[in-house]
């Protein structure tokens, strides 16, 4: 189990890297494992408005649709598009290649109330 | 899952790996090394499952068959010693209350297999439509485990555990055979993959030794142990119809696309006026099989829209790991079940084009499909 200690995590398993004024969500490698085979992902568009705990897009199992929920409230800036062909690196590299989406964070507080590496591990 | 039961494979499943969900009031194993990995091996190689937690049940005595024959939709006077039959079991409204495989043993005694969901509305089912039949039926899952096992490889692997020639026995045959040292394994040659293969039924105290020694023999034939998500995939990928999804009290079996298990000739039985007028009239509604066209997987109660407008319902959808690609089936129309008739899977509000497809969606052997319609 994967837990770097150099990102910031949510109750919904996502990771957050933070990069001067933005931010990368990607999901964890215990939601990789706990989804199974990740054949789908279903992203927003770039430029859409996200609105921290709101759905912005699903991956999908073979046999179960997860839904992504925005960390942080933002605007998306970038979108990987890789995933669509293969979704797969969602399980093999859930913290580099299957990074979701790059977001302009609006509100710097809600970065504040995400975990640390330390606390995700211990809610698990 | 402190209320959940266990089936006896359910110790050497967890020290194997397995992943465990709730099913059926059964702690089942859902995947060991992967839904994909677990499905190739199936379509490739061989995979075995536990699927102890089905119901068997034995109907026998002088009317046995006449008691049988009055219940389920298919002709069983049509089995001798050793055959097999699949049909369905339907309501006076000609609802299906399950899908179920008749075993002959005797002409005066019947095994049969039912779904583990259904088990106590079966047995109350043929019970109260055989008390006018000299005959007596019982509920014998608790002595019984059952093992798939299934894929090419499958018969090299049961013939290196057994002096029988299973490897020539014909689908839908059966026979209880020593095999492993473990004296009177009932196998037969039945499943729910599409590959050629076997389930094999046990006494439960022999389940936990007959799965490891199968596993052994199949080592050498890269046997996989597969959970119930892989026996999802593999079955719809044939079409085949899971209870609960694709058939129900609501569904009668002309319009799910098993009429061929439907013998209205063979005399009375319930639901038989129903589904004579069902067929007459022609179903309202058909289970059709589609692709996508566009981006996005259809799941069970995703609506089938045409041309912008509800008209049906997605009963099973997955990802098909032999195709690469999403699969479902779903109820429209009867008019509109013809293939290539373009569809919308309604995802998350969005119209995603898909298209009624041909089934199997996978070519399997003629002959795997023409025995099983004996």
């Amino acid at each position: 189990m994967s837990v770097p200690a150099d990102l910031k995590y949510t109750t919904d398993h996502e990771w957050i890297k933070q990069e001067g004024d933005s931010v990368t969500v990607g999901i964890t490698d215990h939601a990789q494992q706990q989804l199974g085979d990740v054949v789908f992902v279903e992203l927003p568009e770039v430029g859409a408005t996200l609105t921290k705990g709101a759905t912005f897009g699903t991956v999908e199992s073979v046999k179960a649709v997860s839904d992504l929920f925005a960390p942080v409230s933002g605007t998306v800036t970038a979108v990987n598009s890789a995933l669509a062909d293969g979704p797969d690196a969602v399980n093999s590299d859930p913290y580099g290649k299957a990074w979701m989406v790059k977001l302009k964070p609006n509100k710097p507080d809600e970065l504040k109330a995400l975990m640390n590496a330390a606390d995700y591990e211990k809610s698990l | 899952m402190t209320d959940m039961r266990r089936t006896p494979l359910y110790e050497v499943q967890k020290e194997q790996g397995g992943k465990f969900v709730p099913f059926a009031g059964y702690e089942m194993a859902v995947t060991f090394s992967g839904l994909m990995s677990e499905h190739a091996a199936v379509r490739e190689r061989v995979g075995m499952f536990d699927v102890s937690h089905m119901g068997e049940l034995i109907m026998e005595g002088p009317q046995a068959l006449d008691a049988l024959q009055a219940i389920v939709t298919n002709d069983v006077s049509k089995l001798v010693d050793g055959k097999a039959q699949y049909t369905v079991m339907c309501v006076d409204n000609g609802g299906i209350i399950d899908d179920l495989i008749v075993y002959r043993e005797q002409v005066d005694r019947y095994f049969i297999c039912i779904n583990a969901s259904r088990r106590e509305a079966d047995f109350q089912h043929i019970r109260q439509h055989a008390a006018r039949f000299r005959c007596k039926v019982s509920d014998v899952s608790e002595s019984y485990a059952q093992i798939a096992l299934q894929g090419p490889k499958a018969a090299a692997v049961l013939c290196s555990v057994t002096a029988a020639s299973v490897q020539d026995m014909p689908a839908f045959t059966w026979a209880d055979l020593q095999v492993a040292g473990i004296s009177k394994v009932r196998v037969a040659r039945t499943g729910y993959t599409g590959e050629h293969g076997y389930e094999l039924y046990c006494a439960a105290g022999q389940a936990d030794a007959l799965w490891r020694a199968l596993f052994e023999a199949g080592q050498p034939q890269g046997i996989a142990v597969c959970g119930l998500g892989a026996r999802d995939t593999l079955r719809l990928e044939m079409k085949y119809p899971l209870y609960g999804n694709d058939i129900d009290l609501e569904h009668n079996p002309i319009e799910a696309g098993l009429g061929w298990v439907v013998k209205l000739q063979k005399g009375e039985f319930v639901g038989r006026a129903a589904l004579q007028a069902i067929k007459t009239e022609g179903p309202k509604r058909a289970l059709v099989g589609f692709t996508m066209e566009g981006r996005g997987i259809p799941r069970q109660g995703y609506p089938i829209a045409v041309d912008g407008k509800v008209v049906g319902m997605v009963t099973s959808g997955t990802h098909s790991p032999t195709l690469g690609a999403p699969i479902g089936v779903g109820y429209v129309p009867a008019a509109l079940g013809k293939q290539g008739t373009a569809l919308q899977i309604v995802i998350r509000d969005k119209h995603v084009a898909a298209k009624v497809a041909a089934t199997p969606f996978v070519n399997k052997s003629p002959k795997i499909r023409e025995a099983e319609k004996q």
